[in-house]
């Protein structure tokens, strides 16, 4: 029972940061809002009995992601959000067709998901075992996803730097 | 015990979100959030089904899809910047043409 009511408790909150991350007019808000998604997120992988999950999710997504989010907001002095034709033809059709495809998502998931429950600490997924994982089973797409990462940060430094100061090592002529 | 059906009934609730937020923002940062948040309700349908099929590959999925959460971020959000300086505005209605 308690297990839930913290469920229900923190998926209030879950849908509350999402649905103000639509309303926000200004994007700093629209990041806070996703930053408290994605805490309650991390309590709910708890509650799944997915503790390393949880941290990774608390430090990765909410720290390092938004942090990443929150400097570009800064870094390019981000206004409150104008409206246009285009924003406001989108919100007339968008927000119904939202409320009629989330009501058909969850009665067809209510429907056909079966009638099974997870139990508290049904599965422990303590890094030990992920690791175990990780480093056996599923060793080669981790090793593809670490040549992704780094071919993602050095398009990210070739993007962000400036034309003019691309290679400040080059002599000109 | 929580029946399997609420956690992906929230996180059907949360994609949602996550599309509406991309049709109807303006702003280009925005739109990347809720690319995120699209994401973050997919990794909530992985761990609950880890947990119902008593497979723990589900939560090392969750895994790779936040590595590639943090590459897009990094890429998309210098994608951003590169936009900001040529064109100066971040309204994606403003970016219409291919040339300058």
């Amino acid at each position: 029972m308690l297990h839930l009511i913290i469920f229900l408790v923190f998926a209030a909150v879950c849908i509350a940061g999402a649905v103000s991350l639509l309303v926000q007019r200004h994007p700093i808000n629209s990041a806070l809002s996703l930053i408290a998604v994605m805490v309650s997120l991390a309590v709910e992988y708890l509650l799944l009995g997915a503790e390393f999950v949880a941290a990774v999710q608390v430090i990765v997504y909410a720290g390092a992601i938004m942090v990443l989010f929150v400097f570009v907001i800064m870094l390019l002095n981000a206004g409150v959000e104008e409206r246009t034709l285009g924003s406001r033809v989108a919100t007339i059709f968008g927000i119904p067709a939202m409320l009629v495809g989330s009501g058909l998502l969850a009665w067809v998931l209510v429907q056909r998901s079966g009638t099974g429950s997870v139990a508290a600490g049904a599965l422990w997924g303590d890094p030990q075992k992920i690791a175990q994982l990780l480093f056996h089973e599923f060793l080669l797409p981790f090793e593809v996803t670490s040549v992704l990462v780094l071919i993602a940060i050095m398009g990210a430094v070739v993007l962000a730097s400036r034309p003019d100061q691309a290679q400040p090592g080059k002599k000109e002529g | 015990m929580v029946p399997l059906s609420y956690y992906l009934v929230l996180s059907g609730i949360l994609f949602a979100c996550g599309v509406t937020g991309f049709i109807i923002k303006r702003n280009i940062i925005t739109i990347f959030m809720s690319i995120e948040l699209m994401l973050n309700g997919v990794n909530l349908s992985f761990v609950a089904f880890a947990a119902n099929w008593k497979a723990l590959s589900g939560q090392v999925f969750v895994f790779f899809v936040m590595v590639v959460a943090a590459a897009e971020a990094a890429v998309g959000l210098a994608i951003i910047i590169a936009v900001y300086r040529n064109r100066e505005t971040l309204n994606v209605d403003r970016v219409n043409l291919l040339k300058l």
